[in-house]
Order: structure tokens, then C-alpha cells, then sequence
């Protein structure tokens, strides 16, 4: 493949908070502003603007796109807005490179931005239209429904028991003690999440991410504007996606094959053959605490049913050998839907370049993978990002 | 300039300062209908549900017999071919017992809500709905269900003419290991 060369050169993000004074159009304001700030570059230097966010439901606003368009630095420029459900902040990140990659521009600036806050009483009830309208809305179904019955499910085939997801919200909430953007950093212990109250037996409280009000933002850059505005480029070394069917019941829930798919599509493309040992920090998209494991295994990071022990013997602790979710995740940080999944981009660019303060993984990481999830539990969205310009 | 930000973005707020109108709001409630045309093999599913039975499609190529059922198949990418009749029983893949309900209120009695895997369809093929008429502390996964229909005068061609799934007594299979239909 003829492709140029692609780094992010800046990222910068809000504080994640469940009510945020600031509107979308502030919030993405202050994200695209923050990584523009961090490359040391103007917005007349950005060629292409890319955009996600979740459907305009949440806000209640038509075009929800164009509204957002300024304060994603959008103003008289080639502007896209995509969208993925949840997996749309690590898709708009492949949306910027291959604009980039392709040559058609030098620069992108991509921003993702959530403000869910403003529906009321709770946006859990904008979930409920992602169900069939016909076949499953009648039911009247909710969000917790299909993680639930999909954790269940991981659970049954592998039998797996609820303890042993527990600890992913116990490391995660724990790692986001260190980000000063996040919402909900906690020290709890096992037993507190077996206490917090059951919502959707297996799914406990505090195994769900918070909605959240909050934007994340990159640079992109062709290699020789990179090497001009940094000497510490992180290379985008691959990106995949895929779409699996919405007849989701029709699958078999206990395992993610399209992240597998999505996942692949970037490892050939980063030229990464074992997975495992080549890939140094995980960000798994984790808006529940299995999800991290079910992301794990479809990253080829763990084999199937096998990442519930890996996770106890501390395999993804922040010190580990394979550091998973060291930013906190969305368990942690927080989960302003699209604007999540390029918080894990973003924390990819601070720990590959040593700047991730207090969450600084230790032992000099090269490389990383970012992964999102989203839709009717039916995408993934998958970049690796590395040190070495490959 | 280069590194995380260490100063913090945004400006937190509680919805309490809403409610006291310390930051000023505006309200928007939508009033909106739609109309959703049911198309040509749900309306086919709804009508069969309407009269008692559930009804699947199937694609000559793949082999598979589909529920929902569906015109064209998704994976060969060619019309199905002919309908099928299946059973009003089958086998709980995955549930939950759920303590909210859709519109976030708690809930002391849990809904159930199932993946249940339809007898005559492709191993794997499953609907979504709830079960009834069981202790929430029995159900498993692989438990053997049965549809409880409405009376025929209350059926009005929906998927709620199935009231909910209940246990066909002392009957449990295996985990499924969930063949491939192909
Ligand atoms: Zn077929």
C-alpha cells in the first residue's frame, strides 16, 4: 500500500463531568484548542477537520453535526462528521489518517465531543430507539438489557464468575485517580462492587461508566510537517474497522469477532504477527467492566476466556506486563460516548511520548492499541500507534 | 508546548444548580410521531404472530433458516428463498434479571429479559424477549422455554402477542458451543 506516513503531534481534551456549564460547541472548543496548543500549532495550519459525535438525540438538536462545526476548528474547511455509536472516537481517528495518508492533506484536526447531560430526566431513555423498532422496542428494552445479557453470556460459555470482572472497574477507577480529567477515580476494593447494587444482574452500579459531558481532540500530521513541529511524533502504525450484523441476536454474544476483524486490519497493517508480544499498552474500550475482557480477547491480547485470569494476576495492572486501560478508561475518566474512545487515543500519545505524569507506564512503551466498541453491539474500531516510524 | 495538559478544561456542574437556577436553562420537548411501515417479512412475521406461530426464511445457499425473518440474506447477499414454520419453543441462550426499567425506574420484581435460541431455526438463531411465569433465582442458560401466547381476540399482529417465554418443566441443556451454521 502506497500510503504517506501519518503522526499525531498533539491531544487535548476536557475534564469529563456529568453536567458540564460549557455547551457541545464550548466543549469541543476547548479539546480542539488543547491539541492544537500541545502541537504548538494555529488552526490555519489544519487542513481537514474531522468530527464525532453520538446521534442528535442527546442534545435534541437536527444537524447536530454543523452545530459542532466551529468549535471543531470547522470553520470554511473540508469538514466531516462521522459516526459508529460508541466506536466513533477511535473511527474518526482512521477518518484523519487515511485523509492524510492518502495525500490528499498535510494536517487533520480531529475532535469528538458528547454532551449528554441535556437530556432529561436520564439519556438512557435515547437508547431505547437503537433496539429494533418493530421487533424489539415493543418490549420495551434498555441499555442495560444487551450488556447484561452479552456479559452473561461471556460468563456461561466460559464460566466466569462475577468477581473476577469486578476487579477491571477496581483497577480502572483506581488508574483514574492519576488523570486530572477524570470523573469518577476511586479506590474500591472487590467487595465494594459486589455491594453496589445489582441494575441488570450479572451488571453491578459500579461495573457501569457514568454518562458524561466532556470533548477529546488530536492532531494529525504527514511525516515531514511532523518532524517540523516535534520531535516526538507518535506514528499511526495501523487502523482497522468492521461492521457486524444488527441482528444481534442472531450471534453468539460471548465473543467480539468483528473487534478480531477490525484488530487484524491494523496489526497487518503495523506489520505485527504476535500481538501479545508486540503490543506494549492496551486502551480497550470499557463502558462496562467485562467489556475490557471480551476487548481483550478480540485484540489477540488474551486468549478466549482466559483474560479474567491474566487480569488477576495483575498481567494489566499499570506495572504489569501488558498495562490495560492505564488512563482510567471510561469506568474511570469517564464515557461522553464518542469523545471516549479519543481519550484512549490520547492517552496512547501521553504514555508513547512519557508524559503521562502519575500514569506513566513504566519501562519506556513503544507501542500501543486503542480500541472502541459501539452501535447494537456490533463495531469495532481499533489504531496501533508506536514510536517507531515503520 | 507539548505534554498532557495539566491545567483542567471545563467547568463542572451539579443538576442541582439547574434546578435552582443558579446557571440559566431553556427546555425542548419533542412532540413527534412516526409511522413505521412494517415491510415485507416482518409484516409476514406479525401477521403469523397474530395467528399463533413464528415464522422464519430461508436462504438456499447458506442454509439458514432466519428469525427474524429476512427478504434478502445478509451474508450471501441474494434474495431468501422460501418461508419456514418454526417452533414456539427454544433454548435460553444468555439472560438477565434487570432491576431498571426503561425509562430508569427500579424495579422490585426484576424483569427477565432472554436471548432464546428458536427450535426448527439455525443453531444460534434467537429473538429477543422476556421470560415469565419462573422463580428469577432458577433460570440458566439452557434452560428449555415455551411461548405463552395472548388469547387470539387480544393479538394484534406484535411481538408482545407472546406475552413471554416460560420453562418447559425439568428440561436443560448444555451451554450451547453455538455451531456455525456453516
Ligand atoms: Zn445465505
Amino acid at each position: 500500500m502506497s500510503m504517506r506516513r501519518v503522526a499525531v503531534v498533539g491531544a487535548g481534551m476536557t475534564k469529563f463531568m456529568r453536567r458540564a456549564l460549557e455547551t457541545p460547541k464550548e466543549l469541543a472548543w476547548l479539546a480542539a484548542k488543547g491539541a492544537l496548543d500541545s502541537a504548538g500549532m494555529t488552526l490555519d495550519q489544519i487542513q481537514g477537520v474531522v468530527h464525532g459525535t453520538a446521534p442528535d438525540a442527546f442534545d435534541g438538536l437536527h444537524m447536530k453535526g454543523e452545530y459542532l462545526s466551529e468549535g471543531s476548528g470547522g470553520w470554511k474547511k473540508p469538514y466531516l462528521r462521522c459516526y459508529v455509536g460508541g466506536g466513533t472516537g477511535v473511527y474518526a481517528i482512521a477518518q484523519g489518517w487515511f485523509q492524510v495518508a492518502s495525500g490528499l492533506f498535510d494536517t487533520a484536526l480531529v475532535v469528538c465531543e458528547e454532551k449528554m447531560s441535556t437530556c432529561l430526566p436520564h439519556p438512557q431513555a435515547a437508547f431505547l430507539t437503537i433496539f429494533d423498532n418493530i421487533t424489539e422496542q415493543p418490549l420495551k428494552p434498555n441499555l442495560l438489557w444487551i450488556f447484561a445479557l452479552e456479559q452473561n453470556r461471556y460468563m456461561a460459555r466460559h464460566g466466569i464468575r462475577v468477581e473476577e470482572i469486578a476487579r477491571v472497574s477496581v483497577k480502572n477507577k483506581r488508574n483514574a485517580l492519576g488523570h486530572p480529567s477524570a470523573q469518577l477515580g476511586a479506590e474500591l476494593t472487590v467487595k465494594d462492587v459486589l455491594a453496589s447494587e445489582i441494575m441488570a444482574w450479572p451488571v453491578h452500579r459500579l461495573m457501569v461508566s457514568p454518562t458524561s459531558d466532556g470533548a477529546a481532540a488530536v492532531v494529525l500530521a504527514a511525516e515531514d510537517v511532523a518532524k517540523r513541529v516535534t520531535d516526538k511524533p507518535v506514528w499511526i502504525q495501523g487502523v482497522g474497522w468492521c461492521l457486524d450484523t444488527t441482528y444481534w441476536t442472531n450471534r453468539d454474544l460471548y465473543y467480539p469477532e468483528y473487534v478480531e476483524k477490525a484488530a487484524w486490519m491494523a496489526y497487518h497493517m503495523a506489520g505485527i504477527r504476535e500481538p501479545r508480544q508486540e503490543i506494549n499498552i492496551a486502551e480497550p474500550y470499557d463502558p462496562f467492566a467485562y467489556k475490557e475482557l471480551h476487548h481483550l480477547e478480540g485484540l489477540q491480547l488474551a486468549p478466549k476466556g482466559k483474560a479474567p485470569q491474566l487480569l488477576a494476576d495483575g498481567v494489566f495492572d499499570r506495572d504489569g506486563d501488558l498495562p490495560s486501560s492505564p488512563s482510567g478508561g471510561l469506568l474511570g475518566v469517564g464515557n461522553p460516548i464518542a469523545a471516549a474512545g479519543t481519550m484512549k487515543v490520547c492517552e496512547l500519545f501521553w504514555q508513547l511520548r512519557g508524559e503521562a505524569g502519575p500514569r506513566q507506564v513504566p519501562g519506556k512503551p513503544r507501542r500501543g492499541v486503542a480500541q472502541a466498541w459501539g452501535d447494537l453491539m456490533q463495531v469495532g474500531t481499533v489504531v496501533v500507534m508506536g514510536t517507531a516510524q515503520l | 508546548m507539548s505534554g498532557e495538559p495539566r491545567t483542567v478544561r471545563g467547568t463542572p456542574l451539579e443538576l442541582a444548580d439547574l434546578k435552582k437556577g443558579k446557571v440559566f436553562t431553556t427546555a425542548y420537548v419533542p412532540k413527534i410521531q412516526y409511522a413505521w411501515d412494517t415491510g415485507v417479512a416482518i409484516g409476514r412475521y406479525l401477521e403469523e404472530l397474530k395467528n399463533g406461530r413464528l415464522i422464519a426464511r430461508r436462504c438456499q445457499r447458506c442454509q439458514r433458516t432466519m428469525v427474524p425473518p429476512r427478504m434478502f440474506c445478509e451474508r450471501c447477499f441474494r434474495s431468501t428463498d422460501e418461508w419456514v414454520y418454526v417452533q414456539d419453543t427454544g433454548t435460553v441462550n444468555t439472560f438477565s434479571l434487570c432491576y431498571v426499567s426503561w425509562d430508569v425506574r427500579r424495579l422490585k420484581t426484576p424483569e427477565i429479559p432472554a436471548v432464546i435460541e428458536i427450535d426448527g431455526a439455525s443453531p444460534g438463531m434467537g429473538i429477543m424477549h422476556v421470560l415469565g411465569k419462573v422463580n428469577p433465582k432458577q433460570v440458566r442458560v439452557g434452560m428449555r422455554v415455551r411461548a405463552v401466547w395472548k388469547p387470539p381476540p387480544q393479538r394484534t399482529g406484535s411481538i408482545t402477542d407472546i406475552l413471554y417465554f416460560a420453562p418447559i418443566k425439568g428440561k436443560t441443556t448444555k451451554v450451547g458451543t453455538a455451531k456455525k451454521p456453516r
